[in-house]
């Protein structure tokens, strides 16, 4: 299924940077980045319980938030894109 | 049954794949053309020379993700295997049969079995759906041919008798494969089987099916904990996927020769997609490459039941779920091994 996650990390706290540093690079090792805090993530439900656990120890519940958009599996219909960097489809054809 | 999961084909000659995190990156002149995450995928498919690092390859080999290494043309060239590679309890008896010509025979006479089937429905296909374009008489009379051959192919127990009745039904069969191409007639003819090269643009489609094929049935196999390289049919020699050329003999028609087919019936391919080179061998173009390999996946995710199991898979599955069932009767699970049998 396709998930979509943002992120809202609170930088001028302490150690947001680095927060939201390792935010994202977890992020990105589930799924592909499509705008700056926002990644779609091709799962199944196990993966997507581990993202939720291991994003939710990165943060600080107190000042920063995630939110996850579940989109299901027929998820085509449901994502339009407009504009500039269009972002990968990886469940479609991968030839580079 | 498992879910299939995406293939990269990486076709740009001088890219490099890397890891990070976990995802792979596709690197081309210092800039990443391509990034994507590892859990998505089923296999990684290069045809360029660059390569890959080992810390991707560590990685791949961990998640079960199979990375083959082909030539331009698709011929394959390395695998990358892990440590541990699945059972030796169940290797060692493929081992054992393997050394046993009987009982070789008697697998290898399911494989060619499923061939000899698959082809016939190849066939009976042809003359159902295109009755007035082609000689249904001579398509009925190889047919009968066939069907005789696996009454013949049950009641043998040695690999080169089982070798011959085979060669004279494939045979057979390949002298319909020109009747079977039913458009672009001038550019695309089938005189005969050649390879490494191919001398025409119907071999050069055939070789590059049979390449994509052998690489996925060898994937498949090693994925069930089977040694590809032990065949009953064919024999050892090194560096040979012998068992994935076995289990392959069953898929050739149904799978690569109907896939090629309809590339050219539904006119996907033109003359223009291939180069002849002055030694005569025939290649085909970059793009040609791409575009091919985009319907391949197409095709790898049609949905058909499965004889055998009775369940809605992909195309893609039936390597993995073959090799399944040979692994389940080599460790006597079920009593024979069921080849695919499509009609």
């Amino acid at each position: 299924m396709l998930v979509l996650i943002t992120y809202d990390v609170s930088t001028i706290s302490d150690g947001g940077t680095r927060r939201l540093r390792v935010v994202a690079k977890k992020c990105e090792d589930y799924g592909v980045r499509v705008q700056n805090s926002v990644f779609e993530c091709i799962v199944d439900a196990t993966q997507l319980k581990k993202l939720e656990i291991e994003l939710e120890e990165l943060i600080d519940p107190t000042v920063d938030s995630l939110r996850f958009y579940i989109l299901g599996n027929n998820h085509k219909r449901k994502v339009n894109h407009i504009g500039a960097k269009p972002s990968l489809d990886v469940e479609g054809p991968l030839i580079f | 049954m498992r879910r299939l999961l995406n293939t990269i084909y990486v076709t740009t000659p001088d890219a490099y794949l890397a890891l990070k995190g976990e995802n792979v990156l596709i690197i081309k002149d210092d800039e990443t053309i391509g990034r994507v995450p590892l859990h998505n995928l089923e296999a990684i498919c290069t045809f360029g020379h660059q390569g890959a690092s080992p810390a991707l390859m560590a990685a791949c080999v961990e998640q079960n993700i199979a990375i083959v290494f082909l030539t331009s043309n698709g011929r394959f060239r390395a695998r990358v295997i892990g440590p541990s590679n699945g059972n030796v309890v169940l290797r060692k008896t493929q081992y054992r049969i393997s050394d046993d010509e009987q009982k070789s025979a008697h697998i290898a006479r399911h494989f060619l079995v499923g061939k000899l089937y698959n082809a016939k429905w190849t066939l009976e296909r042809m003359t159902r759906d295109h009755a007035l374009r082609i000689d249904v008489e001579k398509f009925k009379r190889v047919s009968a041919h066939l069907t005789e051959s696996m009454k013949q192919l049950m009641t043998i127990d040695d690999l080169e008798v089982l070798r011959g009745v085979e060669g004279n039904a494939a045979s057979a069969y390949f002298s319909l494969l020109d009747d079977m191409i039913l458009q672009q007639k001038q550019d695309f003819f089938f005189k005969g089987r050649n390879r490494r090269p191919p001398l025409d643009n119907v071999n050069a489609l055939l070789s590059f099916a049979y390449s994509l094929l052998s690489t996925e049935v060898g994937a498949a196999l090693e994925g069930v904990g089977l040694d590809a390289y032990v065949g009953f049919l064919h024999r050892d020699r090194p560096g040979r996927m012998s068992l994935a050329l076995d289990m392959m003999e069953e898929l050739r028609s149904v799978y690569a020769d109907r896939f090629v087919l309809s590339l050219i019936n539904l006119k996907q391919v033109q003359a223009s997609d291939f180069l002849k080179k002055e030694s005569g061998a025939v290649l085909m173009t970059d793009d040609a490459r791409k575009k091919i390999l985009q319907l391949w996946k197409d095709k790898k995710e049609e949905k058909i039941t499965h004889p055998f199991l009775k369940e809605k898979i992909s195309w893609g599955l039936v390597p993995h779920a073959q090799a399944l069932l040979l692994a389940r009767f080599i460790r006597g699970d079920i009593d024979a091994y069921p080849p695919f049998l499509w009609k």
